[in-house]
Parts: structure tokens; C-alpha cells; sequence
């Protein structure tokens, strides 16, 4: 075997086309403690300084907006009869956009073997997950009578009723439910191995009971990593799947319809790329700050915000093509009320900014990432991602509000305006978001530990011992 | 509190000394050994002489059973139990009944890799007799461990001791179940 196999060095590319390192060359023990310090340190003051104000949301606000909600019903929200999707549809497609990225970058860049990701698989993982979550209320108390919900089960009632399996709105309920736990199990299974790094290193008994737990006692055999990475590789694949499923069956939800604006057989791509985008986005925005909080400047590299953004710039050209093809086909389908709803976004008199916002943002304005220097500069590049969030945002609310507003009939005409009560609950889910969010950074590592030690250079058994000299301690 | 023997562990310092010493554990003839590494080290699968690991069965069982159960349960429940006209459309069809029969394949086929992964590895488990020795703690930080069984046929504590030596193996210890 060993004497047939092609030289590796007569094919090493050359030094411009390598690889990025993925990790720096450090020594196993260095990389252990760099990576667990934040969560074994003392708690720093800026964590408490933005956990308070989210964990208020999560635990106030969120809760007396529902409450509110449930026990009054839907008419406190601005939902009304030609606008009957309002900010919570649009924040449930948001919240599932953002989750996409997430996916992408912990499934399908391990598919494509880019090592790179590896530090940051599972900070996006998180993100996948607690979006997910936040996504999943929306349509539950979007329904009104939420003690309903379980209608949309295929559960036997008493009336022998079932669920009505024509519509992609059940597809949604069984997409959204499934990408929850495919994303948490996925996510939770990455994390088995560094749970059983933070029980070896914990000092205190309830500390290593908790992660002991969870560890499910894990104990790094060689027979355990090797189901591990067969079930690691199964899930990612499955995962990925998901980020092609999930959102297009959102998008389903609205190409089904009638209507002009959403009668699209564009829109499953459409709701694919615009969640990437977004969830680019929103990567960016946890990344560039953490990685700078939690000293981990080391780890997660410019390389690594580099590349997102590139991969950013990909999907904001993506989005500025489908925005050409939408407008190019409401106007080539020669469909009057198409050719109303798309002149209507960019020059009517209700909501023609949503639509300006829309392009000048989320095509663009990254377009300003083909430029390195940019790229460079993080407070830059924070703020076009933060706006890339609010821009998707406003993408959403001119697919859903811009296309209701105006239907068919000019006497069911009506305007949309949102109450405290949408705003409450918008509130709460970020806070939601970002409580979780937190949590998760200060308790469990928040770069996978085992992974990025498996890229290491010295991690590879078969490297020459030369190479071996360049880690440092 | 019974206390039978485990086996013997040997320390070692990189990925390329564990794979070394695995070629010769498994080249004396041994057969029932491990090695326990920070993380999965390549090639040691092959040294080992580990099969196609079993969890992509379990993942497809369940996957294939999700489709397969779903498309039954949406014939049932729009086509056989409740049937309700809606539109002049088929009580039952592919189209109707494939996207939603397609996500549970997805969720049914993931929970089948991770309750496969869970299986095959005989989690959870609160005990491992090598959970006794402080130093193993250091296998999920930076060392690699390989440890004789006690039950193997070729496994004799002075013998066995002096080829781990020989290996280069530190800190070699014997270990014992205590249950």
C-alpha cells in the first residue's frame, strides 16, 4: 500500500494556491488551554453588561407580550384583513434565515473539507440552534388559538380529524420541528467530546457532575471515534440537506399562494439564498466581537472573517440576481397586478423605502467586501454585516407586507402599521437569542476543541519530523 | 466491592508514537486493546482492523423506515380514514406527500446516526474503570493512551508490562475495575 501510494510532495501545490492554516501551530496542551480559558476564567464584566439587558427580554419581556397576546388574541398585533402575515411571519422567516448559515458552515463546509471551519463550526452551530428556536414560536402563536397547536400533529382527536397534508404550511411545521433537532442533535453531538474535556478539567464536583452528565461518558476510544465519525459525517450530510429544505418549503408557503409577489417559482431559492445571507450576516456580528472578548484572536483568524466575507459578497451578488430576475419578470409576464406590486416597491407611496433598503443594502452595499482593505477592517465589516441583518429584514417585510397591502380588488386595500405587542415579542426572541447565545459562550467551549486539534499539523501521524519542529510550545 | 483486573495502560506524547505502537500491540498478536486519543487519529482504523463502522445502518433503518411510514401515514389519514375533497385534487399523490415523508426521512435517518453512534459506543455510561486514574484525565487534553485488556488471550501482567516498555510507553499502570 505504503509503496504504491503517490508521492504527496511532487503534488503540493504552490504556496499561493495552499491552504489557509486552519489552526495555528501550537502545541495540543497550549491549544487545550487557550481554548477552555474563557469558560474555566472568572466571568468578565462585559458578559454581565449584555447578558442583563437580553436575559430581561428573555424573561420579561417575551413572556408579558405572549401572555398578552394569548389571553387577548391576534388583534393586538397590526395584523389586519389585507395584511393578515404581519412582523411575525416575517420575523419567523428571518429567524430561519439566520439559522441557515449556521448549517452551511458546521455541515457543508466539513463536507467540502475545508479545514478552516473548523474553529467556527460550532459558534454557528449555536447560532443554528437557538435561531431555530426563536423561529418555531412565531408560527405556533401565529396560529391565534395556541392551545390549537397540537392540531398540527398527526395526532388522533377526538373528532377523528388529521392534518392536511396539500398545504406546505404543515410541510413548514414538520420542516421547522425537524431542523430543530437535527441542528441540536447535530450540534450536541460535536459537543460530546469537548463535554468530556470540561469533566477531566473541572476542579469543582457539581461542575464535573453537570459535564460528566452530559459527557454520557465519553472516554475518546479509538472505537468510539470511529462510529463518532461515521455519525458525525451522516449528520452533516443530513444537515446540510436541511438547508435546502427547510427555507424553500417557507418559500413554498408563499409561491402556493395566489397573489402577486409571492406567485413565484423563484421563491424556494429566493428564501434559500436570502437566508444565507442573512445568517452571513448575523455570523459576523457574533464572531468579529466574541473573538476579540474572548481573546480568541488567535484562533478565529482575519482568514476566517476574510473568507466569510467572501462568501458573503458570493451570496449578496446571488441576491442582487434574483432581485434583477423578480423585477425583470414582473415586468417581461406582462401580468398587470405583478407589474403593480414591483413598481409599488420601489415608487409607492406606503412602503417604497422596504424596497430601496432592500437593494441598496443587501446587494449592494457588501459589494464594498470585493475590496481587501475592507475586508481588513473589522468595524467596517461588522456594520455591513449588521445592516445586512436589518436590510434581509426589510427584504422580508416587502415580500409579505408589499405584496399584501395591494391585492387584487382596490377595496380591500389597507395599510400595516406594527404594535408594541409585534415589537414586544421581536424583543424578547433577541433577547431570547442573545441570552442563549451568552450562556452558551461562557459554559461550554465555544470553539470545538477536539476538531481543531485534529487539524493541527502535529495532530497528522504521518507528518515528516521536520515539520514537527515548527510548533511552538 | 469486587475488584477484577482491567488491563495495563501505557502513556504516549503524539499522534505518530500511538500509531507506531498500535502497528506493533497489533503485529505481537494482541487482540483485545484500545487506544484513547484527544482525538480520532488517522489511520488507526486500519491498524485497528475496524470494519465500516455500523452506524450508517442504523441511520438508513430508520430513514428508509421514516419514508416509508410517512407516505403510508398521509395515505391513511387524507385517503382512508378522513377523506376530504379539497379542489378536484387526488385524496393521495407523490407530490402532496413526498416533501413532508422526505423531512422525516432527514429526521428519522439523523436520529438514527446519533442513537447508532450512542449504541455502538455503549453510552451512556457514568463508570469506565479507567475514569479511577487521575492521569487518564490527560487523554482528552494531550496525551494518548493505550491500554491492554486483561481478558486478552496474550495478557500477562509482568510480560505485557515490559512490551509496553519497550514501546516507549510512560507512566504504565495497571488498572482494575473496582465495581
Amino acid at each position: 500500500m505504503a509503496e504504491s501510494a503517490t508521492n504527496l510532495e511532487t503534488l503540493a501545490p504552490p504556496a499561493e494556491l495552499r491552504r489557509m492554516e486552519a489552526v495555528p501551530n501550537r502545541s495540543l496542551g497550549w491549544l487545550t488551554d487557550k481554548l477552555t480559558a474563557f469558560n474555566e476564567g472568572k466571568t468578565p464584566l462585559w458578559w454581565w453588561i449584555l447578558f442583563f439587558p437580553a436575559a430581561f427580554c428573555a424573561a420579561f419581556v417575551l413572556p408579558a407580550a405572549l401572555i398578552y397576546k394569548i389571553s387577548v388574541g391576534v388583534g393586538v398585533w397590526g395584523n389586519n384583513m389585507p395584511v393578515m402575515w404581519g412582523w411575525d411571519i416575517i420575523n419567523f422567516v428571518w429567524w430561519v434565515g439566520v439559522a441557515h448559515a449556521g448549517t452551511l458552515i458546521s455541515a457543508m463546509l466539513f463536507l467540502t473539507r475545508q479545514h478552516w471551519r473548523n474553529p467556527i463550526g460550532r459558534a454557528a452551530e449555536a447560532m443554528t440552534v437557538f435561531s431555530v428556536a426563536m423561529a418555531g414560536l412565531y408560527p405556533a402563536i401565529h396560529v391565534g388559538r395556541s392551545w390549537f397547536d397540537w392540531f398540527m400533529f398527526p395526532i388522533p382527536t377526538y373528532e377523528g380529524m388529521w392534518p392536511q397534508f396539500r398545504s406546505p404550511l404543515m410541510w413548514d411545521v414538520f420542516a421547522v420541528n425537524t431542523y430543530l433537532i437535527v441542528s441540536t442533535t447535530f450540534w450536541y453531538m460535536g459537543l460530546i467530546p469537548d463535554l468530556a474535556l470540561m469533566r477531566d478539567r473541572s476542579k469543582t464536583r457539581v461542575k464535573k457532575f453537570l459535564y460528566g452528565l452530559f459527557a454520557l461518558g465519553w472516554t475518546g476510544s479509538a472505537r468510539q471515534w470511529h462510529n463518532y465519525e461515521k455519525a458525525y459525517l451522516i449528520l452533516s450530510g443530513l444537515a446540510t440537506l436541511l438547508v435546502f429544505t427547510v427555507s424553500s418549503i417557507v418559500g413554498m408557503d408563499f409561491a402556493t399562494a395566489q397573489l402577486a409577489g409571492w406567485h413565484e417559482t423563484i421563491f424556494p431559492f429566493y428564501f434559500v439564498a436570502g437566508a444565507v445571507t442573512c445568517g452571513f450576516g448575523m455570523v459576523l456580528v457574533l464572531l468579529i466581537p466574541l473573538r476579540k472578548l474572548c481573546h480568541l484572536e488567535d484562533i478565529i483568524t482575519m482568514a476566517h472573517i476574510d473568507k466569510i466575507c467572501k462568501m458573503t459578497l458570493m451570496m449578496a451578488c446571488v441576491m442582487g440576481y434574483i432581485y434583477a430576475v423578480e423585477f425583470f419578470i414582473a415586468w417581461y409576464s406582462g401580468s398587470p397586478y405583478d407589474a403593480w406590486v414591483f413598481g409599488h416597491r420601489m415608487f409607492g407611496h406606503q412602503y417604497w423605502y422596504g424596497g430601496w433598503i432592500m437593494i441598496c443594502i443587501n446587494a449592494s452595499l457588501p459589494q464594498l467586501l470585493w475590496i481587501k482593505k475592507v475586508r481588513q477592517n473589522l468595524p467596517l465589516v461588522f456594520i455591513i454585516a449588521l445592516l445586512l441583518n436589518i436590510g434581509m429584514w426589510f427584504e422580508r417585510f416587502v415580500i409579505i407586507v408589499g405584496s399584501l397591502y395591494q391585492d387584487f380588488l382596490p377595496a380591500n386595500w389597507g395599510v400595516y402599521y406594527p404594535t408594541w405587542v409585534d415589537a414586544g415579542v421581536f424583543l424578547g426572541t433577541l433577547g431570547a437569542f442573545f441570552m442563549l447565545y451568552l450562556l452558551f459562550v461562557r459554559f461550554l467551549p465555544m470553539i470545538p476543541v477536539s476538531e481543531v486539534k485534529a487539524v493541527t499539523p502535529q495532530a497528522d501521524p504521518h507528518r515528516s519530523p521536520n515539520e514537527m519542529k515548527g510548533a511552538k510550545a | 466491592m469486587s475488584e477484577k483486573l482491567y488491563g495495563l495502560i501505557a502513556e504516549f506524547d503524539s499522534s505518530a508514537a500511538i500509531l507506531s505502537a498500535a502497528e506493533k500491540v497489533r503485529d505481537a498478536g494482541y487482540r483485545r486493546w484500545d487506544v484513547f486519543s484527544p482525538f480520532p487519529v488517522h489511520g488507526l482504523d486500519k491498524v485497528m482492523g475496524f470494519k465500516n463502522s455500523k452506524v450508517g445502518w442504523f441511520s438508513f433503518v430508520f430513514g428508509a423506515g421514516a419514508f416509508i411510514g410517512t407516505m403510508g401515514m398521509i395515505w391513511f389519514m387524507n385517503d382512508f380514514d378522513y377523506p376530504i375533497l379539497i379542489g378536484g385534487k387526488p385524496m393521495f399523490s407523490v407530490p402532496m406527500s413526498v416533501v413532508p415523508s422526505y423531512i422525516l426521512l432527514v429526521l428519522a435517518a439523523a436520529l438514527g446516526a446519533f442513537i447508532g453512534m450512542i449504541a455502538l459506543n455503549q453510552l451512556p455510561r457514568h463508570h469506565h474503570p479507567l475514569f479511577g486514574k487521575k492521569r487518564f484525565a490527560l487523554v482528552s487534553r494531550d496525551k494518548f493512551v493505550l491500554a491492554i485488556g486483561a481478558g486478552d488471550p496474550k495478557f500477562s501482567e509482568s510480560e505485557t508490562r515490559n512490551f509496553l516498555e519497550s514501546l516507549g510507553g510512560a507512566n504504565i499502570d495497571l488498572v482494575e475495575d473496582k465495581d
